[in-house]
């Protein structure tokens, strides 16, 4: 080689560093829109995920392969245990990691092969029933404040219904559950749930429906993104609460359905609005009113009595008695014998008249604390209503209390 | 007020308890009766807010479950 001719080739050729050239890379390969924000698929394999919480990991397929890292943040958030081995689709943006040179895939979300395609079918299908307006705001029907028949769709055996009639036994235990157990998951789920809304409304005529499943991951809860589950629920009598998966996971039926609850627990929440204690309150409340009721009817009574007795005091004939009696005094002084003799008579009139006013005088009831004595809940007026060994209740301003009849007196 | 044959208070859902206990409050709230009348009417009140109570305090979830087209008790795993 003449030594001559190399100057011309460093004249022409770039020079670079390595750190530079790296830097090149990494800048033309993230200036390539298709390369950023894209999916990948790929198998798992050399999964590592140290302490750090950061994931680690190949993918492959028959030909290539493609190193990923996922920040721990992006990794919690993964909604599967990724394996080697699992076919996946990555979303993320590639890079260059300078210092080991290596180009790799920053991977900002993960989920199993397939589930994008699942999601596209859930587009698609809300979109259409939107369109027929079965998620119309207006459809959706009042929920009971307190209801006694609550029916419950979901599987016999899961966490779900545990915390349901954990929730509902907690807040108010006196409604009446009636449980339609079904597959939640799989082939059969749909049909059954279709079929389960049908004949709990039927049989079970529940005011209020609970439709709900626990996590898990979106094929898990396929079901409830099913055409003809989202139909049944806005063809079903009662209203509907759904409960499905987690606080993140929205269904079809979340959308039909006339609420929407983040958990199955906060499905049974929404369905007890009014609880025990609630209830237990109200009494105590309605017991008052009660009291207040009668004490106002008894205040009226006492009321017409004292007006009654200062309207007799005021008309009382015992001053006119009086008088009379003076005059009688005056004349018997003058020894009018005929005229005397009338009027004693008169005097002993009034003096019987005098006798029954004291006897009729409501003073005397008053006097007693107004106590209503009654005998098999009829109240007692005359001594020919009692005969000796009666049992009488005597009630009081306070309380009332036994007596017996021990003899009577008329 | 309806007097149809009164049934037991022992006997009373807490739903014909309570709805009796309403129409009570509304008839003494409305004084109208003799004061015998409103002294049963509140009697059976407080029969009836005791009865409340009392199936509040007891109450237990009946939990049933749909068998093909009737229902059966509900035995809930452990």
């Amino acid at each position: 080689m003449e030594y001559i001719e190399q100057p011309f080739l460093f004249e022409v050729s770039p020079h670079w560093t390595v750190t530079e050239l790296t830097r090149h890379l990494r800048l033309l390969l993230e200036g390539d829109e298709s390369l950023q924000g894209a999916w990948v698929e790929g198998e798992i394999s050399n999964l590592s995920r140290p302490a750090s919480g950061h994931m680690y990991f190949t993918l492959k397929d028959a030909n290539a392969s493609l190193r990923c890292v996922m920040w721990r943040n992006d990794a919690a958030r993964v909604r599967f245990i990724p394996k080697d081995g699992t076919a996946v689709e990555a979303h993320g943006s590639i890079s260059i990691y300078e210092v080991g040179g290596q180009y790799q895939l920053y991977v900002d979300a993960l989920q199993p092969l397939g589930e994008g395609a699942l999601f596209q079918e859930f587009l698609r299908l809300k979109a259409k029933l939107e369109a027929e307006g079965l998620f119309d705001l207006a459809r959706k029907r009042p929920l009971p404040e307190a209801p006694r028949r609550i029916g419950v769709i979901t599987s016999a055996t899961g966490a779900a219904l545990r915390d349901i009639l954990n929730t509902l036994r907690r807040r108010l235990p006196i409604v009446q559950v009636t449980l339609a157990p079904v597959p939640v998951q799989g082939d059969e789920a749909p049909a059954a749930i279709v079929q389960a809304l049908e004949t709990l409304n039927r049989i079970a005529e529940p005011e209020v429906i609970l439709l709900a499943r626990g996590g898990g991951s979106i094929e898990d809860l396929w079901a409830f993104n099913d055409e003809r589950v989202v139909r049944a629920v806005t063809r079903s009598a009662a209203p509907v609460i759904t409960g499905v998966g987690h606080e993140t996971d929205f269904t079809l039926v979340d959308f039909a359905s006339d609420m929407r609850a983040p958990t199955p627990t906060a499905a049974a929440e929404l369905a007890t609005p009014v609880t025990l204690l609630d209830l237990k309150s109200n009494l105590v409340e309605i017991g008052q009113i009660l009291t207040n009721g009668v004490v106002s009817i008894i205040d009226t009574r006492r009321d017409a009595i004292e007006w009654t007795r200062n309207q007799l005091n005021m008309h009382s004939p015992l001053r006119r008695l009086q008088s009379e009696r003076q005059r009688l005094d005056e004349l018997s002084r003058r020894g009018n014998s005929a005229q005397f003799h009338r009027l004693q008579l008169a005097a002993e009139r009034l003096n019987g008249l005098e006798n029954q006013l004291t006897a009729l005088n409501p003073m005397a009831v008053l006097g007693r604390g107004y106590a209503v004595v009654t005998k098999n809940k009829k109240v007692i007026s005359s001594v020919t209503q009692v005969k000796e060994a009666d049992r009488l209740k005597v009630r009081v301003k306070d309380g009332e209390f036994n007596a017996r009849v021990t003899g009577t007196d008329r | 007020m309806a007097k149809t044959e009164p049934k037991p208070i022992g006997k009373l859902t807490y739903e014909e308890a309570f709805s009796e206990l309403e129409k009570i409050v509304l008839a003494l709230e409305s004084g109208e009766q003799s004061l015998e009348d409103a002294l049963s009417l509140f009697e059976r009140g407080q029969g009836l807010t005791k009865r409340c109570s009392q199936l509040l305090d007891e109450a237990e979830l009946k939990v049933s479950k749909l068998s093909g087209e009737s229902l059966e008790p509900f035995q809930e795993p452990e």
